[in-house]
């Protein structure tokens, strides 16, 4: 009997905890690919995004209690994003050295590019404009790239953008118009030089 | 970000907003006439215009690949038996009962783990599917607690004299032993609002359980109405209602139903 008894109160814990789920699916799983886009332009890497997001993920499903369904999309990108930082600072000094490493790899890709110089059709097509905006927004400081991702991709308003990154609503209107007048300038010494670096 | 003549950095600093429409409309006016006559700030309006639409047209926007989907998906199922509830459970039954934790844990464990086992997007039950919740849950409450059988035994000429007396109904007691579907026990549940007859029937090591109770529904065909990870096929046949729950593989139980209600139907014969 006592078993029994036991097992409805599991039971009824567990159909909690399915209910909970039930709204995690609906107010934060529908913004996995914001989450996921975010991550990717922040760490310029597939592995790492997915590990950004994956635990960003665990992080929002253990702390979704402190969600009051505000906006989804909000919330789980500040996780995303402190998961972010978080994870840059521990690898700093192993990120100074890829980036080190990164720079030495775009000046050979800068060599190798040189023939592009004289074909300029090759900047026109879309493949190549692609490949250009992407070295030239990551080679952005971050505090610009994640603006203007929040702003160009996402379509965020200024107060959600401020919401996420924790700073005044002016702070990011000053960040995304550095941010942009800095891409053109890269855009436009990368095309003056043949293109541009390339991915690492 | 006041009205009245601006300066240079003042305006510069909020062309960004000025594009984005993120200014007042008086912020947005003073600007304007600001631009018109600034040649330092209307190339940097430009400038700006020309970097988003760039930016918009080019710009990859990276999406979570399916794979990675359903590993978050699962990544999040597994951290889910670590997460609060257990510690309730830990509290209230160890002070009280004394309970051995081990066992409770897995118990919460596995059925969490069936409350997650179903796809990213679940979606809200609506009032016919909230029935086979109940039995399911019936289903899984039956194996946790050593609760398969009040009466076992693979002979149907005990299983069905036990069932006389205790439900105002007769259910057909088959057993499947040579098709490797043994008959295992039976038991009585209570299931949505009234006692209904259980057979259980074993394959390897998946139990399932065969509901049976009266129901004033017109007879209908087997139908599928598997959920949260567990199959059920269910299905009615002169005014008796049965369900058929496992985690045995779907195709297999759909063929193990067809064959039950295939001998029920010579056993009871039409008119
Ligand atoms: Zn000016």
């Amino acid at each position: 009997m006592i078993k029994l008894v036991l097992t409805d109160e599991i039971w009824k814990l567990a159909m909690n905890e399915s209910n909970r789920k039930q709204r995690f699916q609906t107010t934060v799983m529908p913004h996995i690919n914001s989450a996921f886009n975010l991550a990717r332009w922040l760490t310029r890497g597939n592995q790492e995004a997915e590990d950004i997001v994956q635990e960003a993920y665990l992080r929002a499903y253990k702390f979704f209690d402190s969600f009051h369904g505000e906006d989804g999309r909000v919330w789980l990108l500040g996780i995303v994003r402190n998961t972010f930082y978080t994870w840059h600072h521990q690898n700093k000094l192993q990120t100074q050295f890829v980036e080190f490493d990164e720079e030495l790899h775009g000046s050979e890709a800068n060599e190798n590019l040189r023939d592009d110089e004289y074909n300029p059709e090759n900047i026109l097509i879309q493949k190549d404009n692609q490949r250009i905006i992407q070295n030239a927004l990551n080679q952005l400081p971050i505090e610009f790239r994640e603006v203007m991702v929040m702003r160009e991709l996402e379509e965020l308003s200024y107060k959600q953008i401020a919401e996420i990154t924790q700073v005044p609503m002016g702070t990011v209107m000053s960040r995304l118009g550095r941010g942009r007048k800095q891409l053109a300038t890269l855009l436009h010494s990368g095309i003056n030089n043949g293109g541009g670096h390339n991915e690492p | 970000m006041g009205g009245g003549i601006m300066n240079h950095e003042e305006a510069l600093n909020q062309i960004a907003a000025y594009i984005d429409n993120e200014l007042s409309i008086s912020e947005a006016d003073t600007l304007a006439k600001h631009i018109a006559d600034c040649k330092v700030c209307q190339l940097e309006y430009e400038t700006q215009i020309n970097t988003i639409s760039l930016v918009k047209k080019n710009a990859n926007y990276f999406e979570a690949t399916p794979m990675f989907l359903s590993q978050l998906d699962q990544s999040i199922h597994e951290s889910v038996g670590k997460s609060t509830p257990k510690n309730v459970i830990q509290k209230r039954w160890n002070i009280n009962f004394g309970i051995s934790w081990a066992n409770i844990g897995t118990m919460m464990i596995s059925l969490i783990a069936l409350v997650w086992s179903t796809s990213l997007f679940l979606a809200i039950p609506n009032t016919e599917e909230r029935l086979t919740d109940e039995l399911i849950s019936s289903h899984v409450r039956s194996l946790q607690v050593d609760h398969l059988s009040d009466v076992i035994s693979t002979d149907k000429h005990t299983v069905k004299p036990w069932f006389n007396g205790k439900v105002d109904f007769s259910p057909s007691v088959i057993d499947f032993a040579e098709s490797g579907f043994p008959l295992e026990g039976g038991r009585l549940d209570y299931v949505n609002g009234k006692t209904v007859a259980v057979l259980i029937y074993r394959h390897n090591k998946h139990a399932i359980n065969l509901y049976v109770w009266p129901e004033n529904n017109k007879d209908h065909q087997i139908k599928e109405e598997s959920r949260h990870g567990f199959n059920a096929f269910q299905w009615v046949y002169q005014g008796m209602q049965y369900w058929m729950i496992s985690d045995l593989e779907e195709g297999k139980l759909e063929s193990f139903a067809n064959r039950v209600q295939d001998e029920i139907i010579k056993s009871r014969p039409q008119g």
